[in-house]
This record gives C-alpha cells, structure tokens and sequence, in this order.
C-alpha cells in the first residue's frame, strides 16, 4: 500500500470532511451553553408528556418575572428550559407557580451560572487548549531531537499540531452542525472531550512518529517518504487495534450511559475516529510534503 | 527485582490488597445480596480509624447542591484579604456543621482578583435555605438585661435562641455589634494561664462598650453570635479602654475557633451568588447505574476483542486489564482517607474508562512488536523482550504527551475538567506501571 503516493487524494478527503462543519461554523457559530455565556438552565419533570401547554405556562410565567426564556426543550416528561440568569428568589416564586398548577411538577435540576464565571470558562478553555498544543510541540522537539539530518525535530512537532488542529476543527465542525439543526450545546462537557481528544490525537501520532524515527535510523538509504510509508504500515495494525477498542468502549457508552453524557461520548467518537484518520494520513504525509520542500529549497 | 516469580507474587499481593479495598460492605444486584462482615471498613474501625475508606460520589452522581459564593473583599486593605476569606471558611463550616450536612465541602478559590468561596452540600436539595444559611454575615451582637421583653422582640429571628437556657433574664440588644470590632485575638490570663479570646473595639465601638459596661455593672452582658449567647459575664466595673476578655473555661482550641468566629465578625464579607446548581438525587443515580453498566459492558466487549485477536496474548492482557482497573479503584477508595480524596464525577468515569483505552493500547503496541519480532523469525522470549523494549518508546512518549494534556487541564481548568484531568494522569500513570510490570512478567512467565 502505498500511502504517501496517494497524500492529495487523503488531504482532499479531510478537507470534504472539515468543509460542510467550516462552513456551519462562519453560517451559525457554535450553539454555546450557560457555561460560556452565563444565564440559568433547569430541568423539569411533569407526570405526563410534556405538551405545548406546559412550555406555554413555563415561558409565560417566567417571562412576567422579565426572565428572557432563550429555548424550551420538551422531551418525553422532561423539559429542558434556558433562560437569562434566574436567582433565587426568582426561581421559588416560579416554583410555587408551577407547583400551583401541576401538582405532580417536579424541578430535578436547576443551575444558575453568573457572566463572570461563563467568560472565565470561555477564556480558561482557550488557554488550555492553546498551552496543551505548545507544550506537546515543545515536548515532541525534545523527544525526537535525536532524529538523524536532514529531517528536524521541530517538524514532527509541528505536524502533530497539523493533525490535532485538524481533529479539533472536525469535531468542532460537527457540533456547529449539530447545534444548529439539534440545539445540541457547547459545554464545559465538551471542552473536556476536546482536550481528551487532542491527547489521543498526539497519542496516535507519537505512536507513527516514533517507528518513523526508528526506522531513519536503520534504513540510511531509503528516501524519506519510502521510510515513512513503511513506517505508517508497520504501525497501522496498531493504530486500528487500539482505536477500535476505545471505540468500543464509546459505544458502550452511547447506548447504555446516561442522556447526560450523550453528547461528551459522540464527541469524543468523532474525535478518536478523526485522531486515527489524522495520525495516519494527515500527520505523517505532511512531514513527508515539507521534507520535500526543503529539499527542492535547498538545492 | 530481575527475578519474575518474584515480581509475580509481588503483583498478586498488590492484586489481593487492592481487591480486597474494593471490597463493599455489601454487593445488591437485581436479586442477590450478600453483605461482608470483615470489609476494609470493618478493620478500620476496629482499630479507632475515624475515617471511612469510601468512594466519593460527586454531586452530579450523588445529587445535591452546589453553589459558588463571591467573597466582596474589595473593601477590605489587600493584607487583610486572605484572612478574612479564610475566616469565612471557618464560619460558614460551622454553621454547616450545625446544619447536619454529611460530608461538606467549603473550600476558598482565587480566580484572577475574585476572592470565591466554593459550597458543595451532598444530599441537600434546598438551595434557598442553604444559601440564607452562609451568606448571613457573623453577627456579632451584646445584648444586656431588660425589664420586660416585648413578645414582637422575643420572637423576632434575631432574639438569641438559648437566652433562657444560659438562665438569662429577658434581654435587649445594644447598639454595640460586630462591626464595632476591630479585632479579636487568644490571649492568656497573666495569674492562671488560661486562654481567653481579648476583643478591641474601635474607637466609636469603645464609646459604646464604655456606656453599656457603666449602666450594667453587677449585671451580665451577653455576647451573641450568630442567634447564640457565647457567654454573659457579669460586669465588674465599667472599662472605657475599649479592650474587654471574654474569659470562660476555654481549651486553647477553643478559643482559638472562637476568636476566628469573632474576626470573620468583624470582618464582616458580604457573599454573592455568582454560580449555582442542584442536582436532584434519583437523576444522578440514574447516571451513575447507567455509567456503570457501560463500563461493564465496555470492558467485556474489550476482553472479548482482545481475545479473538491475540489469542493467549489476549487473554494475558485482559488479566492484566482486571489487575489496571482494580489497582485504579482501589487508588481511588484510598484517597478518601487523604484530605485529597478524589471525587468521582460523571467527567471522571469518562476520564476513568479513557484511560483503560489508553492502558489497552500499551498492551497492544507490545503485542504488535512482539508479532513483528516473532515474524522475523526470532525465539520467543528474544522477541518478547526486544519487542517490549521497541514498543516501550512509544509508550512512554504518548503516554507523556497526555500527562502534559492532564497537567495542562488541571491548571487551567474549574470543577469538572480538573476531575477528568486528575483521574485521567492517574490512569495514565498507573497503565504505564501496568505494561512494564504486570503485562512484562506474565508474558515472562508465559513464554519462559
């Protein structure tokens, strides 16, 4: 199999992938929740399905309270509300309100987060995400310093950071979509499963990496990208092993886990499937076009 | 330790005692129930442990009530800050504790130049009544004798709750408070030794202390804090210095609480809500059986995958595997005798159940180089060794990576994303334990 031969065919692949959520992304933004923004978020339970009365008397007895009730969710007895912030003494009027009226009305969860944390949250997971990416890139320059001339050390770090901005804009990408058309929201959740996501990215990509310098060192007369493909094919069996197995377990999740981390699993399986597509075809292939570049350069 | 029988049964004790820390004082599923006597909990308490081995459920698995109180200390000179954030603490886990909550957390953050204070109540729903009862300020209040009461004032909320039982006579409150204070310290009686928590006044507060002292002398003067008569010394002379003693039988920790109390009285902080939330108990529950079983059926399908592709390998691994998983519980149970418990979340299982992932693929990584080894056509214990040391390269590189990615996470993130991080570098940290351990030696012993 020849890999590397092929790197435009895979890069134009990614590319499709990333477009329809790249271009949800400049249409809609993403869908972010009261972590980020600030405001009040509540689930109710009713002891029927809920119907568009109770989503009425819910927006209607919030709204004379000047609360501004962003979406009503109903599903099944449940229902989701999120509004602008609600304090405390807001919510118990509210609750006697509700429970005047639907006697069987239970409040199962209610959260109030303020704008100064929502901002906080938002810069926080910015310079997460932006530390974790220097850190690895600085990590890998260190790690792989070793590697024999012409090929540099920095340039393996840096194509990791190719192929975790790449699985960073898929799944951002996807949840722009989802958002947009399933109100599915952006939350401190998710940011989790982003970071998770760009370690097992970087995991993956180490894994190839690592063979690629081994075997520079032992095949001195190969050409860079014949060393490197062999290396993607003698470390993809691994690569497909492994993920398959977290898939698995994410899976798992999906179908037997609670609602509440439904979104967090399908994140995060975008994300490991975008991971093992990135290591193989993305990460490596693209140390392959700046090897070559710098050759042609040079001479 | 080169010697693999050796390590061998070092990893079966290992086993053995985290096995055995796992263990629940009782097992409930569907229709059987069986309870253990001699559980871990059973031997603690046997030897006066006074902590509970434990896993701690955090509020989104266990259900209750989380809120995120702003300390206004902008008022307050910069040196004092600190202290008067740390004698809110001490306050607010008093009254806690008066209230009956079962493992409080109170805990006090910095985030850029907020001052926050961080309460998370398990089992409590009510998040009205829990916030009226921290976010009341210390009140410092001295009430003295009064002829009559008015039952308007003796039933009002802020008449002290145990005037009658301290044998006090009728009492009304003075214009003399807490915010009349201007510090509060443990001194000791110069004739006896005994501690004493000493009050100054400042100089308006000193004026009044002076006109109650003149007009009370041979009668008590009762010391209220918080709806509670601490004390009601009788006056002997009027004192104009503005300093007074409160002097009592004091153990020296007492009035070391007590003169904390008073300063977060003095020091009076008003608290906001910048962030709450509360999470009904059946809701939680839900999530962690349902969590749970996913976990169950995520590692079967797991041993099952393994099995069908490495064969004997595969059923090393998955041993191995069970010995990961245990050795991570157990480290979890463990912590909660620690004051750095770890509390499980929702986010931590996620993080929990990725690093079983991560802990599988040293083993598969392994196994592949071992394959390969094989393939080119060396023994087998030549293969397993050179394929371990291969593989271990890429094991350790990764599995650093994500230790940075934890590191990173924990520093810059709040509340949950701290949890995922923390139980995520642990996992990481024990799988790569596990692979140059526990998968080296079986496969030592195996292929010997």
């Amino acid at each position: 199999m020849n890999i590397i031969g092929r790197k435009k065919l895979y890069f134009l692949i990614s590319l499709l992938v990333m477009l329809p959520g790249l271009v949800s992304l400049a249409l809609y933004g993403l869908n972010l929740s009261i972590d980020f923004t600030g405001g009040s978020r509540m689930i109710i339970s009713f002891s029927k399905n809920v119907s568009e009365e109770e989503t009425k008397f819910i927006s209607s007895d919030l709204e004379k309270r000047n609360i501004k009730v962003l979406s009503i969710e109903p599903s099944g007895k449940t229902a989701i509300v999120r509004t602008s912030p609600i304090d405390e003494r807001q919510n118990s009027e509210f609750n006697k309100d509700l429970k005047a009226k639907y006697r069987e009305a239970i409040q199962e969860e209610f959260s109030t987060i303020g704008p100064t944390i929502g901002g906080e949250t938002t810069r926080n997971a910015v310079k997460a995400v932006f530390f974790a990416s220097l850190l690895v890139v600085v990590y890998i320059s260190l790690v792989f310093r070793s590697v024999p001339k012409p090929a540099s050390s920095i340039r393996f770090g840096i194509s990791t950071i190719f192929a975790l901005i790449h699985d960073v804009l898929v799944v951002v990408g996807v949840f722009s979509i989802l958002g947009h058309f399933l109100s599915v929201e952006i939350d401190a959740l998710f940011v989790t499963a982003l970071l998770t996501i760009i370690g097992f990215s970087v995991h993956d990509t180490i894994v190839v990496f690592d063979r690629i310098r081994e075997n520079l060192g032992k095949n001195v007369n190969a050409s860079f990208a014949q060393v490197v493909n062999d290396s993607i094919l003698q470390t993809i069996g691994r690569s497909l092993n492994t993920s398959i197995t977290v898939l698995l377990v994410l899976f798992a999740l999906l179908l037997f886990g609670g609602e509440s981390i439904r979104w967090f699993v399908v994140a995060l399986i975008v994300g490991i499937a975008s991971g093992t597509y990135s290591s193989i075809f993305n990460a490596s292939p693209i140390l392959v076009v700046w090897h070559e570049w710098s050759q042609r350069q040079s001479k | 330790m080169k010697n693999p029988r050796l390590i061998f049964a070092f990893i079966i004790l290992l086993t053995l005692i985290s096995a055995f820390v796992n263990l629940p004082g009782n097992i409930r599923l569907f229709n059987f129930e069986r309870s253990f006597k001699y559980n871990p909990n059973y031997f603690l308490q046997k030897y006066n442990f006074s902590k509970e081995l434990a896993f701690r459920q955090g509020l989104d698995l266990k259900g209750g009530v989380s809120i995120t109180f702003k300390a206004e200390v902008e008022k307050l000179p910069t040196g004092e800050r600190d202290k008067a954030l740390e004698s809110s603490r001490v306050v607010i886990e008093r009254r806690i504790n008066l209230y009956g909550v079962s493992e409080p957390l109170i805990q006090t953050a910095k985030v850029n130049k907020d001052s926050r204070i961080i309460v998370e109540l398990p089992g409590v729903t009510d998040v009205k009544a829990a916030i009226n009862l921290i976010g009341a300020t210390a009140q410092l209040t001295f009430w003295e004798e009064a002829a009559t009461v008015s039952a308007e004032v003796a039933t009002s909320s802020a008449y002290p709750i145990n005037a009658d039982i301290s044998g006090l006579g009728p009492l009304k409150q003075t214009d003399l408070t807490g915010s009349d204070l201007s510090s509060s310290s443990v001194v000791f009686d110069p004739n006896t030794g005994t501690p004493q928590v000493q009050l100054k006044f400042n100089s308006e507060g000193s004026r009044k202390f002076a006109e109650i002292t003149k007009r009370n002398v041979g009668k008590p003067v009762a010391i209220v804090l918080d709806n509670l008569v601490i004390t009601a010394p009788s006056v002997n002379e009027a004192i104009l210095t503005g300093d007074a003693v409160i002097s009592g039988n004091f153990a020296q920790e007492q009035a070391k609480a007590l003169s904390t109390q008073l300063n977060a009285g003095a020091l009076p902080i008003s608290l906001s809500v910048l962030e709450q939330h509360v999470v009904g108990p059946t809701l939680g529950q839900e999530s962690l059986q349902k969590s749970l079983l996913a976990g169950i059926i995520g590692f079967i399908t797991i041993i099952a995958f393994m099995v069908s592709l490495y064969r004997r390998l595969g059923v090393l691994a998955s041993i191995a595997l069970l010995i990961y998983a245990l050795l991570n519980l157990a480290v979890f149970k463990i912590s909660s005798l620690t004051p750095y418990g770890i509390t499980l979340t929702l986010a931590g299982i996620a993080g929990f159940i990725l690093s079983i992932g991560m802990a599988v693929d040293a083993n598969i990584l392994i196994f592949e180089r071992v394959k390969e080894e094989m393939r080119a056509g060396k023994g087998r214990s030549s293969s397993i060794e050179l394929g371990f040391s291969h593989a271990w390269t890429s094991i350790r590189d990764s599995n650093v990576s994500t230790l940075i990615t934890c590191v990173i996470l924990y520093t810059f993130g709040t509340g949950i994303v701290r949890g995922f991080a923390l139980i995520l570098a642990i996992g990481v940290l024990i799988s790569m334990f596990s692979a140059i351990t526990i998968t080296r030696t079986f496969l030592r012993l195996v292929y010997k």
